[in-house]
């Protein structure tokens, strides 16, 4: 493996890992979506909302360094999928939009369109982002109508140089017709809200609302399970599309993500691992095991993990395109230049010490659970 | 269909300058008033006095209703280089985006960890790590500052890239020249200290406020005395950083700064224009009818520029019509060379579509710039690739009236500020600050004054890069993505009464918090 090879799947190992803590971390939206179901009075929604607002921001910032990291490591996919497939990204935009003021905005005076507006934008983000999220994800597996051809360059009139198009007017709204991208979208939906459950069972020391977290993560549990087998199992069976290492000419290659599986066999370990953790911290949250958030959110990174790099190393299509099978986009013909992904890799290099800092700071607040006497008491409260 | 193109691309215009208006009404008071805040609580720290324990706790809360919304406009601004500007981000994405996400990595981990820190750690960690907390939130935020004005520098001034024919866009070449230019170093320079004037002015306005209302007379002269001593110094720099930027700008943004200056044929030693009034746009076309009035400073342009009382400053006309006398070319000739790249491109894509090996192997050699007739190619002809997509001459030539009176909005703005932040310090340190009523309501209307010059500065910068979105290398109708105009306006009107909306709840819970002061600490 040459070193631009070894840095693209590098990159990608990268991208993978920041989705996968995006996903584990959007147990923020998942408690928001509960908001109401786990929290009957003002001082309980109160105290779930203080238990998720000390993390909100680190979802929001992996968000935003998972769209970063993109565009340095892999420019045409920021081009083609967000140039091209407006509608969703707009939609997952604006609805983080509505949470990053809420948590600031809905207990404090004056604020003008009064505390139940927003938590219905809480709430509007807890619900949505999850499910666009994993609906524009599901698009990495099922493909996405766009044409790719660089040299459109050569075209001096405006809309005819631009190198990425839609080729349908949906922009993006195409995914809602593909059943498995909604498959994808609701199972990380009701993963988010079991997460959120196991989350504030940790984090709130409160024994009714924890009766309540036991009774909702069996409702969910049933539900996620059945669908992310089923959505499993699809892609399993599903065809995939290859690259020709030495051509880059792309072709269908039956069951390609099942024989990812077996030419690489610590992705599927780890699938494997990730499965299992989150099953059983489901288990352990239905018996009110506080410490089922560690294998739920270990479990859930491993997981996602694991299905990224099926989706885009060993030569598979990570974006296809079903309007020109010839246009999808590989990590190997969507990357960065080697030198900038040379220089990406010593930025890498402190990433584990952005992870210590974070996981010292985390720790240093989430040592003592949430109480209603905290939330009677004062001080800087959303 | 082109019609609908264009459209597309003024709304794309439109909403990124909406997206970028907004998200700069939060941020330079986020970047400036964390440090102030640090500052305040290291004084807690060392000297264990409650009161500034209080204080820290009020400011931190107005930083808190400020910095939320700076972040959510922040995330619609990354993602929309990708949403309405693919070709932007496919024809430079391999420099451009590197900083971006070292912003991520390095800048907003920092700031949201140890924000949560800050705010909530009051009690539950250490006074020792909960200050070290406020400094990194502080430091975080104006380490975002740095690499995002690294990718905006960039965009103004092109380096450390070169072309890559395969894969038909630019690729870094080094990385410092990109992170490190002069334009990057300066601008940072400029847009951090005048965020910090900008916060200074709010702490300071405030607390006049109060000073004028007879209310925490302790906190408001206190921060008063912290504030005014920071924002003084902070304005001297921005002047300086400013004065650096004009100079900058005349060598590497030429046309953006005569269309600032209103000047249309250039002059060795050129004057400076203090004030003026424009005459209309169909009546301006040379020195002689571009003012109804001005006031003018002799050679102040040309020392200003290239420090240097005799220099030739090029004028609008110059730049569009060529000064063989100053080695500039007329932009007819630089549009030929551009459109001669551009069909090089068309003959490369027909060669491959061909399998004409040949032909692609010569074209290959043309953009080498290893070989004789590459390093000709690329110099003579590559230089001017943006030009070639542009239809006339006249494209070149920015908003001139927008540019000429934001910059003496800002400029003017600027000094009003060096001498109220001077008279406030002067008179606060001799404790004659709360007679001095006239001064304590100039103070408090500087705050609207503050936000304004900030804005007419990013106008200076942003329409004075126009047509360009890339210097010299792609103009923005080439930049945009290829969506109906129809989802951008919409967008543009949801996002519009969105912020509108979230404006009017911020500065209404501002308003209130500090009507209610630091009572509740």
């Amino acid at each position: 493996m040459d070193t631009l090879t070894l840095l693209q799947h590098y990159w990608w190992f990268l991208i993978a890992l920041l989705g996968a803590l995006l996903v584990f971390l959007l147990f923020v939206q998942g408690g928001q979506a509960l908001l109401y179901r786990l929290g009957h009075t003002e001082e309980e929604r109160n105290m779930i909302v203080n238990a998720l607002g000390r993390k909100w921001e680190l979802t929001f910032t992996t968000l935003v360094t998972f769209g970063g990291a993109f565009f340095a490591s892999f420019p045409l996919f920021y081009s083609t999928s967000f140039g091209g497939a407006v509608y969703v990204w707009m939609a997952i935009l604006l609805c983080f939009v509505l949470q990053a003021v809420a948590y600031e905005y809905r207990r404090k005076p004056a604020n003008v369109f009064g505390e139940r507006t927003f938590d219905v934008f809480l709430m509007i983000n807890g619900l949505l982002g999850p499910l666009l999220l994993g609906m524009a994800v599901g698009t990495f597996f099922t493909g996405a109508p766009f044409t790719v051809d660089r040299l459109n360059l050569a075209n001096a009139e405006g809309g005819a140089a631009v190198i990425s198009q839609w080729a349908t007017p949906w922009h993006g709204l195409d995914a809602v017709a593909n059943p498995r991208n909604w498959a994808l979208g609701l199972s990380v939906a009701l993963l988010s809200m079991i997460l959120a459950c196991q989350f504030l069972a940790h984090d709130i020391d409160d024994e009714t609302i924890r009766l309540r977290i036991r009774g909702c993560l069996r409702r969910l549990a049933g539900g996620f399970v059945a669908l992310f087998v089923i959505w499993l199992l699809c892609l399993l069976m599903a065809d995939g599309w290859t690259a020709d290492p030495a051509t880059g000419i792309i072709s269908v290659e039956p069951h390609k993500y099942l024989h990812n599986l077996f030419e690489i066999p610590v992705v599927a370990v780890m699938l494997i691992i990730g499965i299992v953790a989150v099953l059983a911290s489901i288990g352990m949250g239905w018996v009110g095991k506080r410490r089922a958030i560690w294998f739920g959110g270990a479990g859930t990174v491993l997981t996602v993990l694991a299905l990224l790099l099926l989706a885009g190393w060993n030569n598979t299509v990570y974006y296809p395109s079903t309007a020109d099978m010839q246009s999808s986009l590989t990590i190997s013909n969507s990357s960065s230049s080697l030198f900038t992904l040379k220089t990406m890799f010593w930025v890498s290099l402190f990433i584990p010490v952005v992870v210590a800092y974070i996981g010292y700071a985390w720790q240093a607040l989430s040592r003592r659970p949430i109480t209603r006497e905290e939330i009677r008491g004062g001080g800087h409260q959303y | 269909m082109f019609t609908d193109y264009l459209s597309t691309v003024d709304w794309s215009r439109a909403q990124f300058a909406l997206t970028a208006i907004y998200h700069w009404l939060f941020v330079p008071l986020t970047l400036g008033l964390g440090p102030l805040i640090a500052i305040m609580e290291t004084l807690y720290v060392r000297t264990g006095d409650e009161f500034w324990r209080r204080t820290t706790k009020f400011w931190m809360r107005l930083f808190g209703v400020n910095f939320a919304i700076g972040v959510a406009t922040g995330l619609i601004l990354e993602f929309e280089f990708g949403t309405n500007w693919s070709n932007y981000s496919h024809f430079v994405g391999d420099i451009f985006g590197a900083p971006l996400a070292i912003e991520g990595i390095f800048a907003f981990f920092l700031e949201s960890t140890f924000i949560a820190v800050m705010f909530f750690g009051w009690g539950k960690v250490s006074k020792g790590f909960h200050l070290t907390a406020t400094w990194l939130t502080a430091i975080g935020a104006n380490l975002s500052a740095w690499w995002i004005l690294v990718a905006n520098a960039w965009m103004q001034y092109p380096v450390g890239c070169t072309f890559n024919l395969e894969t038909v866009r630019n690729e870094m070449s080094s990385f410092s020249e990109v992170a490190l230019s002069p334009v990057a170093v300066n601008k940072f320079l400029h847009t951090v200290t005048s965020s910090f004037t900008l916060a200074a002015l709010f702490v300071v306005g405030v607390s006049a406020w109060y000073l004028l209302r007879g209310r925490e007379k302790r906190m408001a002269t206190k921060s008063i005395a912290i504030a005014s001593l920071f924002g003084l110094v902070s304005a001297l720099a921005t002047a300086w950083s400013g004065d650096q930027s004009g100079a900058i700008a005349a060598r590497t943004q030429p046309m953006k700064l005569a269309a600032m200056e209103a000047l249309y044929d250039g002059e060795q030693g050129a004057p400076l224009t203090v004030i003026g009034l424009l005459r209309p746009e169909a009546e301006r076309s040379s020195n002689d009818d571009a003012f109804h009035f001005k006031v003018d400073i002799p050679k102040l342009l040309s020392v200003m520029s290239f420090r240097d009382a005799e220099a030739f400053v090029p004028g609008i006309n110059d730049l569009l019509e060529g000064n063989a006398e100053h080695g500039i070319l007329p932009a007819e000739e630089k549009m030929a060379r551009g459109r001669a790249v551009i069909a090089t491109l068309a003959r490369y894509r027909q060669a491959r579509n061909e399998g004409d090996t040949g032909t692609m192997q010569q074209i290959e050699a043309l953009f080498d710039s290893a070989t004789p007739q590459g390093e000709h190619f690329l110099r003579e002809y590559f230089a001017y690739f943006g030009y070639g997509y542009l239809e006339s001459p006249q494209q070149l030539v920015p908003n001139v009236p927008l540019l000429f009176y934001s910059f003496r909005v800002m400029v003017g703005a600027g000094c009003l500020f060096i001498l109220l932040l001077a008279l406030v310090w002067w008179f606060n340190r001799r404790e004659r600050l709360d007679t001095k009523r006239w001064l304590l309501h100039a103070a408090v209307w500087c705050i609207p004054l503050a936000y304004l010059a900030s804005q007419a500065g990013w106008i200076v910068a942003e329409v004075g890069r126009q047509p360009w979105a890339i210097q010299g290398l792609m103009p923005v109708n080439i930049a945009a993505s290829k969506i109906p105009s129809g989802s951008v306006t919409t967008t543009f009107i949801l996002f519009l009464v969105l912020f509108t909306a979230l404006l009017i709840a911020e500065v209404s819970i501002l308003c209130r918090q500090i009507k209610i002061g630091p009572k509740n600490e």
